[in-house]
């Protein structure tokens, strides 16, 4: 608490750990390429610099705002620093910006173009280094990392997992997992939270777009698209519009304008996910166990059990396949034996670990036709738009494709964010399906944006102990919690990225408070729909009668393969 | 195992008449250059002639000792290197010099069986020989406090430190003192941390003690990293417990229960002194869980480095600690607040720590009578390079450069022409000084002024036959092959300094490259991240300030007025000098020489490769480099 | 190649596994096996539950440790600076060209030699200095070099 001078401002601080934080709040972007609030601090970049009364300088990212305190941010000393810092990372960087995947985004770039760097005056004599492209999600181009260490330390810090890390020291340091193996021979779990935090584009999402506009454009193809909640509230940040505005119905009409023949919304299937993990979880009641119950959504985290948690798979986990599977088995049921045109199921995911979940073993068919062919992020939609020359903005919007064209409960929609799954799974086991339980059940503390939270909800009579976590890293410290006899949960929802899908890899790149209002707006659609439990929805209803017909278990549900890398 | 003050009183003056007892001892330097030079070889054949002859020898105080016994012992560095192996004979004082296995047939006939000096040992200067070592002019100017006991008392025995007087301190910190006291003592004495910025050591203790969390650490930075610098080795390895002794009191003033020394990996000598004094000391009941029966519990931990300079650094120190790569990390949190473990840290170098039992004992007033006003106290640096006499001296702070250099070090080699001293090392900040720097005083202040550190105190003393620029590079091929790597100026900033720099030096450079040098190194002093990145550019940044002549004469006149810099030599033969005997032309790599025999040689311009081999193996002086 | 993974486990049992001796776990590897071999380090990953990323990551880090194996004769020529401007670079360029080594290839393919720079070693009273194994060699010359290396190779110098 004080008054700090800011370019001669008086400015009142509060907690702000750090005078970055100050400056953000009033107005005031000082350059960084390393500074993630929700990250430790790591000051090497150093060009958030600013000047003190005494002429020195000091790394705002990494000091205190102390009362009295006054501080320029853009002197001509600063910006003469900035500059050659500036210049020094572009002579070790790759400079080819107009072919390169991350143009128009990269922080590098942009701050090159802030600053006037006009010219490198240092020799480039970099050894072209070859990219990694055997993970299914991300791409790495060392050419282009500048050590920043951002994807280090959101690997360890937020998902515990260390796949990335510095080697070697000076200017040999480079950023790569052990022995500079490849990813896909690590133990990644294709989070890809390392690409969206990446500045520049040395680790980016894998593109897939041109397959896409090759299915779009080959006539003996029925390309069929299912998107996920979370994909709503984020797309339209790339076009202008208001953050976490729900753009659901321009984005049906985009994909029509693009030659997609039906789109259908992942929510419906993630009711059925509902219904179908209420229904397990009420057998485990019955059955006695095992206890807790996992969430099976997430693609990553479910690659993270198989190789640290062996003992879950199959077991604890639930073996409800995910919303993306189950649409991808009905959709492959309503379409897949038309003779004519070759279905190509298509999903539009805020994932990249949804790449390498349609190409599992699990969801292949005998003849290595896989069920849902591609899996999009919501960036490679933004960009296809674009592609198109697609005025978002301005877009009226369209309706879904029957039979699905309600597009499901409010149940399966807050499926995108932290503790959606496990709200929406209580609420289908309770008997109690009025909207006062409903909003008990909002209130007990299965919502917000704490990476683990824990909650006791009576339901029939019985508590049920829930917890919920975001991020691997805080899965890893429950787990462990639950080990030492600490804790004990009846159900856990476990979601690799930040808050949930809607923080995921393959969204528009969001901090906070943007992902909480992608958040807040699909709550607000939950709250808006008349319809919130899933079992009740007659498109729920229609699936179950209609399309699964009693094959739920061959259908909706799987058994993990052993060594699926 | 002690358990009392009384214990401990009784134990002294056993060690002491033990020590007395003995008529004759022999000390033999055991650091790490007199034994490079066979100091061990001497000593086991001194140990060996003594039994041959019967005589009846002691090798280790410990055994009980009878009146005629002869004490044979390793001691610590005597800080005369260059002069090694050093052999030193009490209670006479007298210092032999560059003793070899052949010599100690003499000494033990002479000096042992007889008393009888042997004089060709002895040192000599400008034709006047000196027996005693503190007579020597490189000593005689010292002033020797804190290495005092180097060289004298066997570095392998408590005892003998405790015979001297040591552990009086800490008896003093435990028996007699709080805490709150000790700190208040050690911010009066004025003491300022040996290793860089001279922070003041009392005020960091009791910054420690006032810290909420009850778990602290004390830790002792040995990882002595700057080329040309070997005070602390020299302290670890010649008086292992007054640095073990600082630690301790340090514990008992800020509460901590734990020592962890971190050990350059090049010092493996000091890390066996230090695990045999640890040793003793906990089987003497002064370290261990409850010392000297008091309750108060400290342990020892030492931890050896693994090749990293940067490691010198504070956070990047505590970091290699605790097992992990050893990156500076901003601040705050400060290493007070949260430095090893997270918990708050008494971070002191070597040298600081082994000024700490000299002020408990003696006190701040006696303390603060040596040095200079706001820097108390004495200063150990280490001259090396281009000097008569290299080695170790302490002498009080505020002393001149020239003093130093001339006075002790006995002015430059070969009596070449002085032309700049390098001090602080990399880590200190390199501060170049020329002739017109040399009635500089040394202490804190007025090195800050000039922009410097004192460092850890490595002097390296260069003639006329060095070229700056080239030490500008040879520091930056330093620095960068060093930065960790973590932030940018550093990382970038060193590896371009040193590609201009290697452009300069052969030939290629322009006045952009070195205006463009003066840019990286403003913004690398000015944005790094840590202390050593900040002080990575100084070498550029006080060369070109007082040698820019040297950049220009490169630049412009392509010529290294040193002769240095192969690619700008020219070899022309003298025919004045030349005598035509063909040897040169016989040793030129290239065939690049000819003439007639008897008739003055040539060289070829055009086939020259620079090697300068023609030059040095004429006889007459007689090819000359431009 | 195979190791004998008790030896290993011996180390991590005597340095503790908690990830803070990582460090003392790999110097006791290197001074048992000269190296650092990939297979090793992976298994103390596993065994003090480090990443491998993070194992590689400190062991790449410090100059002491070495990812391939090294020679008999480890050879260190100072490069300090009192060693430096005592001309201790034609010592190295000597011992290279005899050894017929370079800095890309710092260990002969007899497994007899390696040669490596270090910053300093603290003899710098003695300068320049060279160290054959953690042996010191005083005032050396390329000469002199020369000498010891033969030495060694004809088994009169053992280090």
């Amino acid at each position: 608490m004080g008054y700090m001078y800011i370019d001669d401002m008086k400015v009142e601080f509060e907690n702000e750990k750090n005078i970055l934080e100050v400056t953000r709040r009033i107005g005031i972007e000082l350059p960084t390429l390393c500074y993630y609030s929700e990250l430790s601090t790591y000051g090497a970049c150093r060009m958030c610099m600013v000047e003190n009364e005494k002429g020195g300088f000091e790394a705002a990212c990494s000091t205190l705002p102390r009362d009295g305190m006054r501080i320029k941010t853009n002197t001509p000393a600063l910006i003469k620093h900035r500059r050659m810092i500036l210049e020094l990372l572009l002579a070790a960087h790759c400079r080819d910006c107009t072919t390169c995947d991350k143009s128009g985004a990269c922080r590098l770039q942009e701050l090159a173009l802030r600053y006037g760097v006009k010219r490198v005056r240092f020799a480039d004599h970099r050894e072209e280094k070859p990219l990694d492209t055997s993970s299914k999600s991300i791409v790495r181009d060392p050419n282009k990392c500048i050590l920043c260490g951002d994807c280090v330390r959101v690997c360890r810090e937020k998902q515990g997992m260390g796949i990335l890390d510095f080697a070697y020291r000076g200017s040999k340091m480079r950023v790569m997992p052990a022995f500079d193996r490849k990813l896909a021979e690590t133990d990644c779990v294709n989070c890809g939270q390392c690409a969206a935090v990446c500045p520049t584009g040395a680790i980016t999402v894998k593109d897939e777009t041109d397959e896409m506009w090759k299915y779009l454009n080959d006539p003996k193809k029925m390309v069929v698209v299912q998107v996920a909640p979370a994909v709503r509230v984020a797309l339209g940040e790339q076009f202008g519009l208001p953050e976490g505005a729900n753009v659901m119905g321009k984005i049906v009409k985009a994909l029509k304008m693009m030659g997609v023949d039906k789109v259908f919304d992942t929510v419906v299937s993630a009711d059925m996910t509902v219904v179908e993990e209420a229904g397990e979880f009420l057998e485990r009641v019955a059955t006695g166990g095992p206890f807790p119950m996992f969430t099976s959504c997430c693609p990553a985290w479910i690659k993270y059990a198989e190789t640290k948690h062996p003992e879950f798979i199959n077991k604890n986990i639930s073996s409800c396949k995910s919303p993306l599977q189950m649409f991808g088995a009905v959709i492959d049921e309503l379409y897949g034996n038309d003779p004519e045109r070759e279905l190509i199921s298509v999903a539009v995911m805020p994932c990249t670990a949804k790449k390498y979940e349609v190409s599992r073993s699990e969801f292949t068919k005998a003849d290595g036709k896989r069920i849902v062919e591609l899996s999009l992020t919501t960036q490679e939609l933004a960009n296809m738009i674009k592609n198109a020359g697609i005025d978002f903005a301005n877009l009226e919007e369209e309706f879904l494709d029957a039979p699905f064209d309600m597009g499901g409960s409010g149940a399966g929609v807050i499926f995108g964010v932290t503790g959606g799954v496990a709200e929406a799974v209580i609420r289908e086991c309770a008997k109690d399906k009025t909207n006062a339980y409903v909003k008990e059940m909002r209130d007990v503390g299965v919502r917000g944006k704490e990476s683990m939270k824990e909650a006791v909800i009576n339901v029939d009579g019985r508590d049920i102990h829930i917890a919920v976590v975001h991020g691997l890293k805080a899965a890893e410290d429950l787990i462990q919690k639950m080990e030492r006899g600490e804790a004990y949960y009846d159900i856990v929802e476990v979601m690799a990225c930040p808050e949930g899908c809607i923080g995921g890899a393959g969204q528009p790149f969001a901090l906070n408070p943007r992902r909480d209002k992608r958040a807040k707006a699909l709550y607000r659609t939950d709250n808006d729909m008349s319809m919130k439990f899933s079992s009740k929805h007659p498109e729920t209803i229609y699936a179950f009668d209609e399309i699964v017909k009693g094959r739920n278990h061959e259908m909706l549900h799987v058994h993990y393969n052993k060594n699926e890398k | 195992m002690l358990t009392s003050r009384q214990e401990l009183a009784a134990f002294r003056a056993d060690c002491k008449a033990a020590l007395s007892a003995q008529k004759i001892r022999i000390l033999v330097c055991a650091g790490t250059g007199c034994v490079a030079g066979g100091s061990l070889d001497v000593y086991q054949r001194l140990i060996d002639l003594c039994n041959e002859n019967k005589l009846s020898v002691s090798v280790e105080l410990e055994e009980h000792v009878d009146h005629d016994s002869i004490g044979i012992k390793k001691s610590g560095c005597h800080g005369f290197c260059e002069m090694g192996p050093l052999v030193k004979i009490e209670p006479m004082g007298w210092l032999y010099l560059k003793v070899k296995t052949g010599d100690c047939e003499e000494i033990v006939e002479k000096t042992v069986m007889h008393g009888e000096p042997v004089e060709r040992l002895f040192y000599t200067q400008s034709g006047r020989t000196y027996e005693k070592q503190f007579d020597i002019p490189f000593y005689e100017r010292q002033t020797r406090v804190v290495l005092g006991q180097c060289g004298q008392i066997d570095a392998d025995s408590i005892r003998e430190y405790i015979a001297e007087g040591g552990y009086t301190a800490l008896e003093k910190a435990l028996f007699d003192m709080t805490g709150e006291q000790i700190c208040s003592d050690i911010e009066e004495s004025g003491l300022r941390g040996r290793g860089g910025g001279g922070y003041p050591t009392g005020r960091k203790w009791g910054q420690v003690r006032r810290q909420k969390e009850e778990v602290r650490y004390i830790v002792c930075n040995g990882d002595e990293g700057d080329p040309g610098a070997f005070m602390d080795r020299s302290i670890m390895e010649g008086n292992p417990h007054r640095m073990l002794e600082g630690m301790i009191i340090a514990g008992v003033a800020t509460g901590a229960h734990d020592g962890y020394i971190y050990v350059r990996a090049e010092y493996p000598l000091a890390v066996k002194r230090l695990k045999n004094a640890i040793e003793q000391a906990e089987a003497c009941g002064i370290l261990g869980e409850n010392i000297l029966g008091t309750g108060f519990a400290f342990r020892m931990h030492i931890n050896q480095g693994a090749g990293a300079f940067v490691c010198g650094e504070g956070s990047a120190l505590t970091a290699s600690i605790e097992g992990d790569r050893g990156m500076p990390r901003v601040k705050p949190p400060r290493t007070v607040e949260a430095g090893l473990f997270g918990k708050p840290t008494v971070l002191n170098n070597v040298e600081t720590f082994a000024n700490v039992p000299l002020i408990i004992e003696n006190g701040v007033r006696w303390y603060r009578s040596i040095g200079t006003e706001t820097s108390p106290g004495t200063k150990a640096f280490a001259i090396t390079g281009n000097v008569k006499n290299t080695g170790l001296v302490e002498i009080p702070m505020g002393a001149t450069l020239r003093e130093i250099i001339f006075d002790i070090g006995g002015g430059i080699k070969n009596d070449e022409e002085f032309k700049a001293v390098q001090i602080g090392g990399p880590s200190g900040g390199c501060l170049t000084f020329g002739k017109d720097q040399l009635d500089f005083t040394l202490d804190f202040d007025s090195l800050k002024k000039v922009g410097a550190m004192i460092g850890s105190g490595g002097l390296v003393v260069m003639d006329e036959h060095t070229c700056m620029v080239e030490v500008a590079r040879f520091f930056m091929n330093f620095t960068q092959n060093e930065s960790c790597g973590k932030c940018v100026p550093c990382r970038e900033g060193t590896k371009r300094m040193r590609e201009v720099l290697e452009k300069i030096v052969a030939g290629n450079g322009t006045m952009e490259d070195v205006e463009l040098l003066e840019e990286i190194a403003e913004t690398v002093s000015k944005t790094a991240l840590c202390g050593l990145g900040k002080t990575a550019a100084n070498p550029v940044l006080s060369t070109l300030k007082y040698f820019r002549d040297e950049y220009m004469a490169h630049v412009i006149d392509k010529r290294c007025p040193a002769g240095v810099c192969s690619a700008l030599r020219t070899f022309k033969i003298d025919e004045t000098k030349c005598r035509g005997c063909s040897l040169c032309s016989k040793k030129c790599p290239v065939g690049a020489i000819s003439g007639e025999l008897k008739s003055p040689f040539k060289i070829d311009a055009s086939n020259c490769i620079k090697c300068g081999a023609c030059q040095a193996s004429c006889n007459f002086g007689a090819v000359i480099c431009e | 190649m195979e190791f004998d993974l008790k030896k290993i486990d011996a180390i991590i049992d005597s340095c503790g596994c908690e990830a803070k001796n990582l460090i003392t776990v790999l110097q006791g590897v290197q001074a048992e096996l000269r190296y650092l071999p990939t297979e090793v380090m992976e298994y103390i990953a596993e065994k003090m539950d480090i990443s491998v990323a993070k194992v590689f990551s400190v062991a790449t880090f410090y100059e002491n440790f070495s990812l391939n194996a090294k020679g008999q004769y480890v050879i260190k020529i100072c490069d300090g600076t009192a060693c430096h401007v005592r001309k201790s670079i034609p010592i190295l360029t000597k011992v290279r060209e005899i050894l017929g080594l370079s800095e890309d290839k710092p260990t002969t393919d007899d497994m007899m030699f390696t040669v490596e720079t270090v910053s300093c070693l603290g003899a710098c009273g003695l300068a320049p200095v060279m160290t054959v194994n953690d042996k010191v060699f005083p005032s050396m010359t390329p000469e002199k070099a020369e000498t010891l290396i033969n030495d060694i190779k004809e088994g009169k110098e053992v280090c």
